[in-house]
């Protein structure tokens, strides 16, 4: 364990579950602002698969990194007006609706992987870059200035996130149609509009944080993402609907995860002690959940569509 | 609608419905039983990746379509079936359409196999890798010595490090991943003991992300060269692009997967199982058993990028470690 504790190692570590929290953040983010409207979607992870093909895709065939994002985040886009009209305009479950999203999802990101790629074929994905100044800091600059942009944008998009649901019209419309979707719309406020917008919004998110996966390991495979959309999910719930709690739980899985493997990789554990040692950032996110629902409460019209007049 | 014609109904329903039972049936027969030499033998194969995975689904195909050039053979595939359930319906639905043989490609689908096969007595099931028919004659179970690709891969890597720091990316510890990387440890131990090997098993053969962290923790622990086995190493390798760390590969050749930092690969060559077991479908002779393939009988193959400038010495430790294995002089030391 001493091998652990040591300033390389940590640094490494920490540096390592920022990395990895990085995806979960940027899709747990999108899937707040739509909670917090009253729309659940459980389709994330297809969402995250296809932004990561398309992103992936876009960057193997033109070399730009900068085109596989706005493709991750136009996929996105996409999947989030198709979310909008099934689970809005044609009022379908929308449990269900995001259980057929992750389906669509991904068969047809390994379809068009299959017969447009074939073979995974590696790219020119994100590369780190350090922040002029503060990525010279002693400690703290290697671990926190030394990412890819993506990484940056997800941390950098908590504040605005906060901002935008807590200190602007359009965020209190937000936590109004989730909360009380009748009231809003008595004083004037298009609950469907609202939602549109953040399904839109999220769905976005979502897309994108398929892109970084694949840009950031510069390759796409069948079903990448591997369950990172229901983690997210799952972070949504133990950040209690809130931006800050949602990094928080995303760092606390990256960080688990990331000592995990530390542990690991050093012959710390090893044989059935290690997969057992494996199952604790799962193990800790049921955990919070338990402890934080609990003590807080969903968004009261979470999946309930809204119907002027009943 | 009276009683009795609510009755009458149901009772057509049930004589429509096992008319058709028995077409089918007798279809199923007929597709099986009516193969005539002539007839290109039908092989049916589900696997759990894609068939492009450059990993253990990869390797099978291309064993498959090398097969198809010594046979008649037609092959049809279901891939990415990496529920089990999943795979069960295609193994009974392949056997149902009358395939002659049908490959499980998983030592998961081992249970489903063992339910179904005793359902189709004129079909030949094989599955792997595994070392267990489950006492029926119509199931293979093939292996493959993987620990010795493993052991001529580590005297390679022994030699190739500057670091003496040696890295490898497991995704669960079974069958012939833990061979593989047995063999692997055991191979840089008995060329150089100085150097450490850090083994990391990510308990997944699919989270392509937590493989390339599990490369990065071993970067950042010094390794300089890595091995992996599974799908997931996509993810591995490209840590390694990244920070100019030598991969040795397994199952497929991965050489695409970075020319310019892979040394080697072992590659599974299954056409020697497939092809005993051809051989007995076609002599009217099957007689389910285990079949192993290994460095000797060429189920197992070292391929070398062509790409990479491997140095004399170590070719020719790697071709030492080879033809000790072959002729029995060197052991890999793995049970």
């Amino acid at each position: 364990m001493s091998d652990f504790f040591t300033v390389s190692v940590l640094l490494a570590t920490v540096a390592a579950g920022i990395r990895l929290a990085a995806p979960f953040l940027l899709a747990a983010l999108g899937e707040t602002l739509g909670q917090r409207s009253g729309v659940l979607n459980l389709g994330v992870e297809g969402v995250m698969l296809l932004g990561a093909y398309g992103a992936y895709y876009a960057t193997l065939r033109t070399d730009s990194v900068l085109l596989g994002i706005l493709v991750g985040l136009a996929v996105g886009a996409f999947m989030g007006v198709v979310y909008g009209v099934v689970t809005l305009a044609l009022k379908a479950e929308q449990g269900i609706s995001g259980i057929g999203v992750f389906i669509f999802g991904l068969g047809l990101s390994d379809l068009l992987f299959q017969r447009q790629v074939g073979t995974p074929t590696p790219i020119d994905g994100l590369r780190d870059w350090e922040v002029p100044l503060l990525g010279g800091l002693p400690w703290i600059g290697e671990v926190l200035f030394h990412q890819n942009v993506l990484v940056y944008a997800a941390f950098l998009l908590v504040p605005v996130l906060w901002y935008l649901i807590y200190r602007t019209p359009f965020g209190m419309n937000v936590r109004a149609v989730g909360e009380t979707p009748e009231a809003a719309d008595s004083l004037g406020v298009s609950v469907n509009g609202t939602r549109y917008l953040t399904i839109l919004i999220g769905n976005s998110m979502a897309g994108l944080a398929g892109a970084a996966l694949a840009l950031e390991l510069g390759i796409f495979q069948q079903n990448l993402t591997n369950g990172h959309g229901f983690i997210a999910i799952a972070l949504v719930y133990f950040g209690a609907w809130r931006p800050a709690g949602v990094m928080a739980g995303s760092l606390v899985f990256g960080l688990v995860s990331a000592t995990v493997l530390q542990w690991k990789t050093l012959g710390i554990v090893a044989g059935t002690t290690a997969s057992i040692v494996g199952m604790f950032p799962a193990v800790l996110t049921i955990l919070v959940l338990v402890i934080v629902s609990r003590r807080t409460g969903a968004p009261s019209a979470l999946t309930r569509p809204f119907e002027r007049g009943r | 609608m009276t009683k009795l014609t609510r009755s009458i109904v149901r009772s057509a329903w049930v004589v429509v419905l096992a008319a058709l039972a028995l077409v089918t049936a007798a279809c199923a027969d007929e597709d099986t039983r009516g193969r005539s030499p002539d007839d290109p033998i039908r092989i049916a194969l589900v696997a759990p990746s894609a068939s492009n995975d450059l990993a253990f689904t990869q390797s099978m195909v291309d064993s498959l379509n090398r097969l198809a050039e010594e046979y008649e053979i037609t092959i049809d595939v279901t891939d990415g079936t990496f529920v089990i359930e999943d795979a069960a319906v295609a193994v009974r639905s392949y056997a149902e359409d009358g395939f002659d043989i049908v490959l499980a490609h998983g030592s998961q689908y081992g249970g489903s196999l063992s339910e179904i096969a005793p359902d189709f007595p004129d079909t030949v099931f094989a599955w792997g890798t595994s070392r267990d028919t489950f006492g029926l004659s119509n199931v293979y179970s093939y292996s493959v010595a993987s620990d010795e690709g493993g052991y001529v891969n580590g005297v390679m890597a022994a030699h190739l490090t500057d670091s003496k720091v040696v890295g490898v990316v497991g995704p669960i510890e079974v069958g012939d991943i833990k061979a593989y990387i047995d063999g692997f440890v055991n191979g840089v131990d008995a060329t150089d003991s100085s150097v450490t090997v850090n083994v990391n098993y990510i308990d997944s053969f699919s989270d392509v992300a937590l493989a390339a962290e599990a490369a990065q923790a071993h970067v950042e622990a010094g390794a300089d060269v890595m091995t992996g086995v599974s799908q997931m190493t996509v993810g591995a390798t490209g840590v390694a692009r990244e920070h100019g760390s030598l991969w040795f590969g397994a199952q497929s050749d991965q050489t695409p997967l970075g020319e310019e930092i892979v040394v080697a690969s072992v590659v599974y060559s299954w056409e020697y199982q497939l092809r005993q077991i051809v051989d007995d479908m076609l002599a009217g002779e099957v007689n389910g058993r285990v079949i192993v393939a290994d460095l000797a009988n060429g189920g197992l193959t070292m391929v070398y990028n062509p790409g990479f400038s491997l140095s004399d010495e170590v070719k020719s430790a790697a071709d030492a470690a080879e033809a000790g294995l072959k002729d029995g002089s060197i052991s890999t030391g793995v049970q």
